[in-house]
């Protein structure tokens, strides 16, 4: 197992070099000129422009900024953003509050949406479970915005239990109410998924030979439904991490979290190519990583599933 | 001879008195019994969550070939003075805040958001479902080769492919009209949405291949490709299923996102994700909630109709489900 | 354990809510002793983005970075509420000929201690405008003598001729022509000083910045705050009531506005979309509003085709006229943009509302279709689609364009459609290069409180904000005169005449004035704005 995941670790290599070439290209395609707005609606002078085109390597074809940047990546040096700041220290400040928002958000995902998932696949058809498919059409349906602005109105506002915005103070419990907001839509998918599996599961042979056998239905449940239905929640999850990482945006922005969202969607937006290409390295790091658990994970969920 | 395990019965073996199918005793017979496709079919017919989710199909086919049936106005029509006016005679559901008619937008954007939403899936399930079966069925080198490209493509981001792809086509094809908006869009969410589905579907392959029947088919020299078609993708389809009718929303937003940034459909295409998401900046104030209220109905009813359809289509697969 | 563990956290979490509200609550308390008796001692919390740059005042361009300078530097003049002119360093800046301009300075120190010279001030221009140091501020030297040549790509000065250190308390600006209100430029920020040490080390300089103005850096927390204090050694007209300024970075004003509402925070400069309906009602917030310089306009190009020659002139005041401004700020912003009467706005010295020929400006759909009837008479319009380009990244530029198209669409009959561009770049580019082939937004921010900076920059022959390529020799000569203009009063008219021609030849669309809106928390004092809508932090007191 250890080869194996060392290999997948060593897998991680081309794949950042594919995406950064990738990030490389796609930012010369873009269309634009990200140097030029950096004065604004205000005028400025050919030869400052030509300047500062040079000092972020932009006056380069793409593959030689791509190699460029490789270069300054061996050292640890991922370039400049166009406020004049490191991007090592813009993405050592934004990825901390990401990573600990990511996680809770996928623990409240998880935790809800397997219980909630499980008890509706066990009842199939009944009240519970047709209550869970109507939260998941609203979480669906209405926009993100709007859950989050709610929830910050009432909670936050209102009832004053939780800080209505996070700012400067990252910490577990002003973290909880944009968690939850950002679990909503993977808590989606991950009822359907488990309710799926498990109304499957329930049937099946192994599971009534373990009731056969008089085991109590919570460790039928437990033991042999449940383990069994939650490869595809697993693989969701596992996917999961980064989407919630990256695509925070919304909740980043209504709960005014200093996160990697909004770093990356600005630096999009602005066309910074050092910005973008070092989250995506993270983002592939977390992508590699997390499917490297998820496939470990299956080997424990399922002992038919073998590694070479 | 021993007697092989059927597909259609999976990992246990029951008393031959309770198995009808027991007469036919080889997999490699071609006809329908030992076709899970065309039993499956019997079985949908029998439930009612199929026949109501065809019934909605039904009216928003309806609504999407001739929206004109239910109003006399114009979405195209929009008039500020009447901005966010109320409920009035034609006018149902009162207007939005550019003073067009919510009931005719919310009607007439039934086309585009259902056409990016259904091919977007298609798209998505098409690529991730095949990539995904190949990748879990052949693992190896394919597995390594198609689960890394597919981090690559999770890890770039889809906004900044989307300024740049869909900049494109909008400075290739300025005109582009209703259906070459429509499939800009679906190129673009489907370019980046595959990966969720080859994984999920790899996780379910990996899963059901080791099952006793699918070892059971090969052992009787099934092939490898009919193994792959016959006995393991129908089984391992579910979650696929699952993610897909999810997703179906959830793409009929994302193009709202894109829309709204002026990269989605031409401003002279309606849907409801730019409706929805145009709408959301009234939430504050608390009133007109009716402008939202609307679409998000009608995208609700539409992903209620396309999970039923799919719970019901799974339920048709699963051998297990129907003998309950 | 593991539930042992659990309900440790819970019981965490608990507490932590306690504490919450009992601290908010003692916050409050403490705010409703202070009430009664303003402290000067309250620190006041005030919304911000995250400055761009440095915070050197030569490279800062943007509001994030320009609200602080504002607050850590002086100049030699400032401006007053109403947008006049008042003294702030310099003791006096006179002129015989509008060209050659002597300043005299008074007795002033950065917050180190160390004395604000003539050099300070002229080498910080230098260092502005010389390319190779590619500030952002670059381009506002462009009057003084001897910016061309510094602006080269490879320039072999390193300083403007027109700069010339007298004494230490003395120093003469020459200008390339001459320029009656001049002066007036001097409160913009790339004219503050830098103090000798800021030179070694720029970037470590514009990360603890030394300056003169009522306020200093206490610390800079990037993505979090920056936290201002007063500065002792200020001795001007701004000087602070407050114990100093914190500003809270944030990405997105609605959660501001949601602070405000729960009195997390005391000042948001910027009311969210969302928000322009309700704030003035809102009970949990103080509203503010006033009159704004922010100009919001629309440009043809001048080669935009069936908006060419005579045919052209007519379409283009049909266009105006077939837009109803009125309506388009009341429902679209709720009242908080004033629908346009001229090319510059209220907040400007010597303005006015009654510009000959400005009824073009109002909403007249007969007239509208009068004349489009008459341009087709003399040139068809045929099926052409008239495009209105705008970047999508705005607050309520997406709105206004699609509800501008309609208006047009519902009054002419013809067809019109809005043109998005997803990013600021990308539209900047193609109204650079002339490539929208569309009538295109161009909101004007002034820079100095003078109609002039609305005139010139954007309407002037070659002029570098001249992305319409507008040319119209009678209207470069009024603003000639202007320039030259030896009384305000015959500045003011000569700019009613610049704008006479504008109407006339309608070269772009003036929309509405951008209100300043901003919203403070109960219990807070004093919150006004200036003329550039930017709230006037050192008088806030809570």
């Amino acid at each position: 197992m250890w080869w194996y995941a060392a290999r997948r670790i060593l897998q991680t290599i081309p794949v950042i070099l594919g995406s950064t070439l990738l990030i490389y290209a796609l930012v010369f395609l873009r269309p634009g000129d990200p140097i030029r707005a950096i004065f604004g609606d205000k005028p400025v002078s050919d030869s400052v422009i030509e300047q500062v085109r040079a000092q972020y390597n932009f006056d380069q074809p793409f593959l030689l900024q791509w190699l460029l940047f490789l270069k300054g990546a061996i050292t640890l040096d991922f370039g400049q953003s166009f406020t004049g700041r490191d991007v090592s220290d813009l993405v050592a400040e934004a990825f901390p509050v990401t990573i600990k928002l990511a996680l809770m958000a996928l623990v409240i995902e998880a935790v809800l949406g397997i219980v909630a998932g499980t008890i509706a696949g066990l009842r199939k058809g009944k009240l519970f479970d047709s209550t869970m498919l109507v939260t998941s059409l609203l979480v669906i349906a209405v926009p993100i915005f709007v859950f989050g602005f709610v929830m910050q109105l009432i909670f936050g506002v209102k009832l004053g239990w939780f800080p209505p915005t996070v700012g400067g103070n990252t910490s577990f419990y002003n973290l909880l109410l944009p968690a939850i907001v950002l679990a909503l839509v993977s808590f989606a998918y991950i009822v359907r998924l488990t309710r799926t599996s498990v109304a499957g599961n329930l049937t099946a042979d192994h599971v009534r030979t373990a009731r056969a056998k008089g085991l109590s239905e919570g460790v039928v449940v437990r033991r042999h439904v449940l383990r069994n239905s939650l490869i595809p929640t697993v693989t969701f999850l596992g996917a999961d991490l980064g989407a919630l990482m990256a695509g925070a945006i919304v909740t980043e922005g209504i709960f005014n979290i200093p996160g990697i969202g909004n770093l990356a969607f600005n630096a999009i937006k602005r066309g910074e190519t050092p910005t973008i290409v070092s989250v995506v390295t993270i983002m592939v790091l977390v992508y590699v990583l997390t499917s490297l658990i998820v496939d470990l994970l299956y080997a424990w969920l399922d002992p038919r599933i073998r590694y070479a | 001879m021993p007697k092989p395990t059927l597909p259609g019965q999976e990992r246990y073996v029951a008393p031959i008195d309770e198995t009808p199918l027991a007469a036919v005793d080889s997999v490699q017979v071609d006809e329908a019994p030992a076709s899970q496709w065309k039993e499956a079919w019997k079985q949908l017919r029998k439930n009612p969550m199929f026949w109501v989710s065809s019934v909605l199909l039904t009216i928003l086919t309806i609504i999407i070939i001739a929206p004109g049936l239910f109003t006399n106005a114009d979405p195209r029509f929009c008039e500020l003075s009447n901005s966010l006016g109320p409920a009035e005679a034609g006018h149902p559901f009162g207007f939005d805040k550019q003073g067009c008619d919510v009931w005719a937008r919310t009607l007439y954007g039934a086309r585009a958001s259902v056409a990016v939403g259904v091919l977007t899936t298609l798209v998505v399930a098409l690529l991730g479902g095949l990539t995904g079966a190949l990748a879990g069925f052949k693992g190896g080198l394919s597995d390594t080769f198609i689960s890394r490209v597919s981090d690559i493509f999770f890890a770039i981001p889809l906004l900044l492919a989307a300024i740049v792809c869909l900049s494109a086509v909008n400075n290739w094809f300025p005109d582009r009209g209703f259906w070459g908006g429509v499939l800009a869009v679906v190129a673009a969410l489907g370019l980046f949405g595959w990966p969720q589905i080859t994984r999920i579907m790899r996780g379910s392959v990996l899963e059901v291949k080791n099952y006793e029947f699918v070892d059971a088919a090969r052992a009787i020299g099934a092939s490898n490709q009919r193994n792959l078609w016959r006995h393991i993708v129908p089984n391992a389809i579910s979650p696929v299923i699952v993610t897909s009718t999810v997703s179906l929303g959830i793409f009929i937003v994302a193009e709202a996102t894109l829309s709204f940034l002026g990269l989605g459909l031409p401003f002279s295409v309606v849907s409801w994700g730019n409706d929805i998401s145009s709408a959301q900046e009234l939430v504050r104030s608390g009133t007109s909630l009716n402008v939202m209220f609307v679409p998000v109905t009608a995208l609700v009813l539409t992903v209620l109709s396309f999970i039923l359809l799919g719970d019901s289509v799974r339920d048709a697969l699963d051998p297990k489900a129907r003998k309950r | 354990m593991r539930l042992s563990r659990r309900t440790r956290l819970g019981g965490v979490a608990l507490l932590a809510a306690i504490g919450l509200t009992l601290s908010a609550c003692g916050g409050g308390g403490g705010d409703d002793d202070n009430e009664s008796s303003s402290s000067t001692d309250a620190v006041i919390t005030a919304r911000t983005t995250e400055p761009q740059n440095p915070l050197v005042p030569q490279a800062t361009n943007e509001v994030g970075g320009g609200n602080v300078i504002d607050l850590l530097y002086a100049g030699l003049i400032t401006y007053k509420d109403d947008g006049s002119q008042e003294l702030e360093v310099a003791e006096s800046i006179t002129s015989d000929d509008n060209l050659t301009w002597t300043v005299k300075l008074k007795d002033w120190t950065f917050s180190d201690g160390t004395p604000v010279t003539a050099k300070s001030f002229v080498d910080a221009w230098n260092y502005g405008a010389l390319s190779t140091n590619a500030q952002n501020a670059s381009y506002f030297y462009y009057p003084i003598k001897g910016y061309e040549a510094v602006q080269e790509e490879n320039p072999t000065v390193k300083t403007m001729e027109g700069l010339k250190v007298v004494d230490d308390k003395t120093f003469t600006i020459e200008l390339n022509q001459p320029e009656s209100d001049f002066p007036l430029r001097l409160g913009y920020s790339a004219y503050y000083p830098l103090p000798e040490s800021a030179y070694a080390d720029m970037k470590a300089y514009g990360e603890a910045p030394v300056g003169n103005g009522p306020y200093k850096l206490d610390a800079w927390e990037h993505n979090k705050e920056l936290r201002l204090v007063p500065n002792g050694e200020y001795d001007g007209a701004r000087k602070p009531q407050n114990g100093g300024v914190t500003f809270v970075v944030y990405t997105d004003t609605d959660a501001a506005y949601t602070d405000v509402q729960a009195g997390n925070l005391d000042v948001l400069d910027t009311v969210p979309d969302s928000a322009l309906q309700t704030f003035q009602d809102d009970d949990s917030v103080q509203a503010i509003t006033a009159p704004g310089s922010v100009l919001g306009a629309f440009q043809f190009p001048s080669d935009l085709p069936g908006f060419t020659g005579e045919a052209g002139a007519l379409r283009r005041k049909a266009v105006s006229m077939a837009l109803n401004r009125e309506e388009l700020t009341e429902k679209l912003f709720f009242g908080t943009r004033t629908p346009a009467s001229d090319f510059s706005a209220p907040p400007m010295p010597g303005w006015t509302d009654e510009i000959p020929g400005n009824e073009v400006l109002e909403f007249n759909a007969d007239e509208a279709k009068k004349l489009w009837a008459e341009a087709e008479a003399i040139e068809p319009w045929g099926d052409k689609k008239l495009l209105i380009a705008t970047n999508t990244d705005g607050a309520g530029n997406k709105a206004s364009v699609d509800a501008m198209s309609n208006q047009i669409k519902n009054t002419l009959g013809i067809d019109a459609e809005p043109k998005y561009y997803a990013t600021f770049d990308e539209f900047l580019d193609d109204r650079d290069n002339n490539k929208t082939g569309a009538l295109f937004r161009a909101g004007w921010q002034p820079d100095y409180p003078s109609i002039s900076n609305y005139l010139g920059p954007i309407y002037g022959t070659g002029a570098a904000s001249n992305d319409g390529n507008y040319s119209n020799p009678e209207f470069d000569a009024a603003l000639t005169k202007a320039a030259g203009a030896t009384s305000d009063e015959d500045r003011y008219q000569d700019f009613v005449d610049a704008q006479a021609i504008l109407m006339e030849d309608m070269p772009g669309l003036p929309m509405w004035y951008t209100d300043g809106t901003g919203a403070a928390a109960t219990g807070v004092e004093n919150v006004k704005f200036n003329w550039q809508g930017v709230p006037i932090y050192q008088n806030i007191t809570k």
